[in-house]
């Protein structure tokens, strides 16, 4: 009887763990929630949201410099990015010589563990400089950050879609190489719009990555409080927002600070939803 | 796995040769190619850059004991990271483990429960850092008022690793073949002792191959770390006291903008530790891989 006794004891405690997943969404979404929506209700959701000026020491709360700030950034980010990814990814399923394969496919998967403190003091050191050189202005621009996060989301984007390219079915290939098209025109004109939901699930992955990248971000953004100004002009984003002032913030400061964390949130609970819908439909096809 | 790379493309400059009559294919190939060499030529120069930089400002005096504003030295840094990333490992790995067993060997596929378990842990997975740092900081230090201490860094972090253990746990526990259950139940063991003695030591290339990875994330990060663990320069003298893990470290320093030499050594180190990390999980994963042939 003892052996069945412990066996009921894990089942239970194995069940517990595989909660504490859901236990923890719970906690977050409350505690976020909790503490970030009385103050959007205190500085007015629209003057939140749409208000053009952040000056906390005139209880100025507006975060439309910032939501445009991420989603520049993130678009920025996604042109240099994508086009690159995609194309690794195409490589390594397609082109790449086998004795290369090992050593490219551990070098993006080291790309993918570099820290982003790491990414954002290369940005610093290195992108900044060169920027400021070839424009003559600040170098801590829109255009920086664009760049730096490009090559940060380069291996999520390629580590996605590399599996899904491989996952078409050989006989797609071959069948239009039988029809006479070339080796390129197989790749990019069946099996890449074949593997098109993974592609898809890769770059929505990587703009969440984008949007929620802060480290690497602050470096190199110039964090100006401002509404956007252009390529050449530095900016603000969600993220890089509550990083800066939560430090010394109080009272409603503080808790417009968490309604900034909020919104991000929503953003990327939008982007998470995405996701898994296209994963589930690739998983169907 | 590989069969169309060695079908296509033998040599580098493969498409050259039909360049005259597809130019369009060899200009796509070319493109193709050009990327694959970007992104190399990116990963090598980057590395390479800091490393050729800091390795020569690794000095001994950058390892003393005490941190002082004359020696900015990063040893409470790395001694706050070994602490945050063993604690969080000591919690996050266990769990991790626990809760894969439940979803692959006991759980009931496509059940309600199941289906919850894997929607949470896939969103927690696209929750950036820094949500997870103020959610670290509204609960851990706020609410249940442990300030800023390394725990709440580490607790903030298991929360943050814990999906990445899930899945990895998974995939290696799916990959044990059925075979070696029904054989120990076949042997008389109970379902326990199946788990424990077979599947479990079966899977552990690939449970370690995760925790590996993970223990890279906790290393590296920063934004969910910053305001649970907080700044402090001091060294610790319990878990309960607050101290910078050395990417914060790294942070303060750069933006500081006093001690670029010292950030450039210390972005080494981390670099070192995030590659040893990755070579470990690759051997892991490699292990894993020749076992089942």
């Amino acid at each position: 009887m003892k052996g069945k006794y412990s066996e009921r004891i894990m089942r239970v405690l194995f069940l517990a763990a595989a909660c504490t997943s859901v236990l923890a969404v719970v906690l977050i979404c409350i505690f976020l929630f909790a503490n970030g929506i009385p103050a959007m209700l205190e500085i007015g959701l629209p003057d939140f949201l749409f208000g053009q000026k952040w000056k906390p020491s005139n209880d100025l709360y507006g975060i439309l410099p910032f939501i445009l700030g991420s989603i520049y950034v993130t678009a920025g980010s996604v042109l240099i990015g994508v086009p690159t990814a995609l194309l690794t990814a195409v490589f390594l399923a397609f082109y790449c010589p086998k004795r290369l394969y090992p050593v490219l496919k551990a070098m993006v998967n080291l790309m993918a563990g570099i820290p982003s403190v790491v990414y954002g003091f290369f940005g610093l050191v290195w992108i900044v400089p060169l920027m400021r050189r070839l424009t003559g202005q600040d170098g801590s621009t829109m255009l920086t950050a664009s760049l730096l996060l490009g090559i940060m989301i380069l291996p999520t984007v390629t580590g996605v879609v590399e599996p899904a390219l491989r996952s078409v079915p050989e006989h797609y290939y071959e069948g239009s190489l039988a029809l006479g098209a070339t080796h390129e025109r197989s790749v990019f004109c069946v099996v890449l719009p074949a593997a098109k939901s993974g592609v898809i699930a890769g770059i929505v992955l990587g703009v969440g990555r984008s949007i929620g990248e802060t480290m690497a971000v602050i470096m190199v953004a110039g964090n100006q409080t401002w509404m956007p100004q252009g390529l050449l002009k530095g900016l603000r984003t969600m993220t890089t927002n509550i990083v800066m002032e939560m430090g010394y913030a109080t009272d409603l400061h503080r808790e417009a600070l968490i309604a900034t964390g909020v919104v991000l949130f929503v953003f990327i609970l939008i982007i998470n939803l995405c996701v898994s819908a296209l994963k589930r439909r690739t998983l169907y096809e | 796995m590989n069969n169309r790379n060695t079908k296509k493309n033998k040599s580098p400059g493969g498409f050259l040769r039909y360049a005259g009559r597809h130019p369009l294919a060899a200009a796509v190939a070319a493109l193709v190619w050009l990327a694959a060499l970007l992104v190399m030529a990116a990963l090598v120069f980057l590395v390479g850059f800091i490393v050729i930089k800091g390795v020569r400002h690794l000095s001994p005096e950058l390892f003393s004991w005490n941190y002082t504003t004359d020696n900015v030295s990063l040893m409470p840094a790395l001694i706050n990271t070994l602490i945050i990333t063993a604690t969080a490992l000591l919690i996050a790995v266990p769990l991790g483990i626990f809760a894969a067993v439940y979803l692959v060997e006991y759980a009931k596929k496509g059940s309600r429960m199941v289906g919850l378990i894997r929607i949470t842990t896939e969103t927690l997975q696209g929750i950036p850092s820094i949500i997870y740092g103020l959610f670290g900081l509204l609960f851990f230090c706020t609410a249940l008022k442990w300030r800023y201490s390394l725990l709440a860094g580490s607790m903030t972090l298991v929360i943050m690793i814990l999906p990445l253990v899930i899945r990895t746990t998974e995939e290696a526990l799916i990959s044990v073949p059925d075979a070696y259950r029904e054989a120990s139940f076949g042997l008389g063991a109970g379902k326990l002792r199946t788990i424990f003695r077979v599947v479990l030591p079966t899977a552990i290339p690939g449970i370690l191959s995760g925790v590996v990875l993970a223990t890279g994330r906790i290393v590296g990060e920063t934004a969910a770390v910053l305001y649970p663990a907080g700044t402090a320069t001091k060294m610790v003298s319990s878990l309960m006291d607050s101290g910078r893990s050395l990417a914060v470290h790294m942070y303060v320093l750069s933006t500081e903008g006093i001690y670029m030499d010292q950030a450039y050594a210390t972005a080494v180190v981390l670099l070192a530790v995030v590659l040893a990390l990755n070579a470990l999980s690759t051997a892991c994963a490699r292990s894993l891989m020749k076992r089942q042939g």
